[in-house]
């Protein structure tokens, strides 16, 4: 039989002006009993989390910029994205009614553009994050759950990454692998693991000092099980307002990156807008409406990700809790 | 002490060896020919150009020799002559974008570290107040917005001049081309030059000093002799300025020292969008003409001066604060 690993820690208090949830009448396998657990501990959080005003106010513009991402189609024609198309006006032409946000040089919609942009921005944010969470989350267990000799090598490897210069060795990979959406993913993502292997690690060497892993141990459960079932389910809240946190940071990487034309060229994201605006020479000629919607739109996506963050981190981070 | 500062200096070493290695496997375990990728795109590429890279890397010797003449290389600084600057060898290409970058970048980093602290040493005074809720918020809203987009804007409205803003300022360069002014008038031209980059700098800059230096007051502010302090009824202003901001300056300053690595690489995009002729327009231009010799030069200058700096941040702090020579 499988030891009950989730009675150890079982929250058995429910939060203030929640009603306690029923025992389960039927007994049930364990891990039933970790999913209901899991399921009171995430609606917990997110009573904590309503309460967060500007956490609140971050996850609304986030929701409508992902809505503005997956609706696109209907929002704005993707043909108006092809330069030959018929929609097209004049070139640079300043917001009027037809074209809230002006035309760029080809004659197409700003408002278009800065749409559509949408997706490869959030895309890569989310790609690329998911690639450095899993990078640094499996790093910082296997060190803080096996430590010695394995623990040194890879915090070691750790400590060198954080000392290389991101940007530069983002610019240095992306050209020496050539300019794909798929590329600028995978630079990210494995340029910007090291903070989190740190996060985790530290997690983790705590995580695993607890009796109920202790217990697990002593009733022959493996590697596998412990860093699985036991740390991971416990580092994982951590990770997560990391994670949020990152996406903010890998947006603006992807920006930079197509803004120094490294990005891809094929797509059309805030970054390479704002790369096709400023090389052909909207600064100088005042074109403000060319630069001020996907710049804008950056600003408010990347400050929505950090507000939720902040406030998830306020809730997750037993430091910060504490305080 | 000693032993300390010996460990410290070794881990330097050490990092800069795994730079080294990194930085010659980028270019040689990435799928195909070296010298094809060295030469990929750049006008240079033909056979002849081909096999010359091919035997000045040492390409068609195995590779732990391979690794010798680039570890002998790397340390003389000899990286092989720059595709763009018509032949230039890249040390020479590099070492002459070094002063621009540092007298701007230099600059705006002093000036942001000096005002940042300052607003962060009256935020965390008065925390919760108006001026330390704004300057909160707009820490975030600049943390929030690419430094190039704000350069952009910047550069739009006071040199390209927008509505109501006058054209101020030359659009960007370090001095105006074709002018012989010399002694004060060519720095003035400089400074000119200099003034639109160097405030989008240090604007970009001074929220995180100010985020630290706040968070640090606000700890030291909570410590037990800041109440004895008051107990003996010392003035306020003395209680923050002898007893609470020296005390919360110590992680501020190794900040600073940790910024001043990432000088060089820092403004990349900003040298860029104000043409401003230092080693981050030189790496943009690197990456333009794909000139790889001169990237991963570049590559290499940049990391050296985060060890360096790195190095310098630990001792100073070791120096400060006792407490972490004994751990």
């Amino acid at each position: 039989m499988r030891p009950p690993e989730a009675i150890g820690h079982y929250d058995l208090e429910a939060p203030q002006g929640m009603e306690p949830t029923p025992p389960p009448e039927v007994p049930r396998s364990p891990r039933a009993i970790a999913w209901t657990r899991r399921r009171l501990s995430a609606k917990r959080i997110w009573a904590t989390y309503r309460k967060n005003r500007l956490g609140m106010i971050g996850l609304i513009v986030l929701i409508f910029f992902i809505a503005v991402a997956v609706f696109a189609p209907l929002i704005a024609s993707k043909d108006g994205l092809d330069p030959t198309c018929t929609c097209t006006g004049l070139p640079l032409q300043p917001p009027s009614l037809q074209f809230p946000f002006g035309t760029d040089n080809f004659g197409r919609s700003v408002f278009t553009l800065t749409v559509w942009g949408s997706r490869p921005s959030l895309i890569v944010g989310l790609f690329a994050t998911l690639i450095s969470v899993a990078i640094g989350a499996v790093i910082g267990i296997v060190a803080g759950y096996f430590g010695g000799k394995s623990e040194t090598v890879l915090m070691r490897l750790t400590d060198w990454f954080l000392v290389i210069p991101f940007l530069p060795l983002a610019i240095v990979l992306a050209s020496i692998l050539g300019p794909s959406l798929f590329v600028i993913i995978v630079v990210i993502g494995v340029t910007s693991w090291p903070s989190t292997a740190r996060i985790v690690r530290a997690q983790s060497l705590s995580v695993k000092t607890r009796p109920y892993v202790e217990r697990a141990r002593a009733l022959g459960a493996g590697h596998w099980h412990l860093t699985s079932r036991h740390i991971l389910p416990n580092v994982a809240p951590l990770i997560f307002a990391n994670t949020v946190l990152l996406i903010a940071i890998a947006i603006l990487s992807e920006t930079t990156l197509a803004f120094l034309g490294l990005g891809d060229p094929l797509t059309t994201s805030w970054g390479t807008t704002l790369q096709a605006a400023f090389s052909s020479g909207a600064a100088s000629a005042g074109q403000w409406w060319w630069l001020l919607p996907p710049g804008l739109a950056i600003v408010f996506v990347v400050l929505a990700f950090t507000l939720c963050g902040f406030a998830l981190d306020e809730i997750l981070n037993p430091k910060l809790r504490e305080r | 002490m000693r032993g300390y500062l010996i460990g410290k200096i070794a881990q330097a070493f050490l990092t800069l060896l795994f730079v080294l290695v990194f930085n010659f496997f980028l270019f040689r375990v990435m799928p195909g020919d070296p010298a094809a990728i060295l030469l990929r795109g750049s006008a240079a590429f033909n056979p002849e150009t081909l096999e010359a890279v091919r035997q000045d890397l040492g390409l068609d010797q195995p590779l732990p020799e391979q690794f010798v003449t680039y570890m002998g290389d790397a340390l003389t600084f000899n990286f092989g002559d720059s595709f763009f600057e018509s032949g230039r060898p890249v040390g020479e290409v590099i070492s002459a974008a070094v002063w621009p970058t540092i007298l701007l970048v230099g600059t705006a980093t002093l000036a942001s570290a000096a005002i940042g602290l300052l607003i962060g040493i009256y935020g965390g005074w008065r925390r919760g107040s108006k001026f330390d809720v704004g300057s909160l918020s707009f820490t975030l809203f600049v943390y929030a917005m690419p430094e190039f987009w704000f350069g952009i804007l910047v550069l739009m409205a006071f040199s390209g001049g927008v509505g109501p803003f006058p054209a101020l300022f030359p659009t960007g360069g370090y001095e105006t081309a074709a002018s012989d002014l010399t002694g004060i008038d060519h720095f003035a031209d400089v400074l000119n030059h200099m003034v639109l980059p160097f405030f989008v700098l240090t604007v970009a800059y001074l929220g995180e000093y100010a985020l630290i230096m706040r968070n640090s007051l606000i700890d030291v502010v909570g410590d037990d002799f800041i109440q004895t302090a008051r107990a003996k009824g010392v003035r306020e202003k003395q209680i923050l300025w002898r007893h609470a901001v020296p005390n919360a300056l110590l992680p501020t300053i190794t900040l600073v020292f940790l910024s001043i690595g990432f000088i060089f690489s820092g403004a990349i995009t900003i040298e860029y969008v104000f043409s401003w002729p230092g080693l981050g327009w030189l790496t943009v231009q690197a990456i333009e003409h794909k000139d790889y010799p001169l990237l991963q030069a570049l590559f290499l200058v940049f990391s050296v001066a985060v060890i360096v700096a790195n190095l310098i941040a630990d001792i100073l702090y070791s120096y400060l604060d006792p407490r972490v020579r004994a751990a």
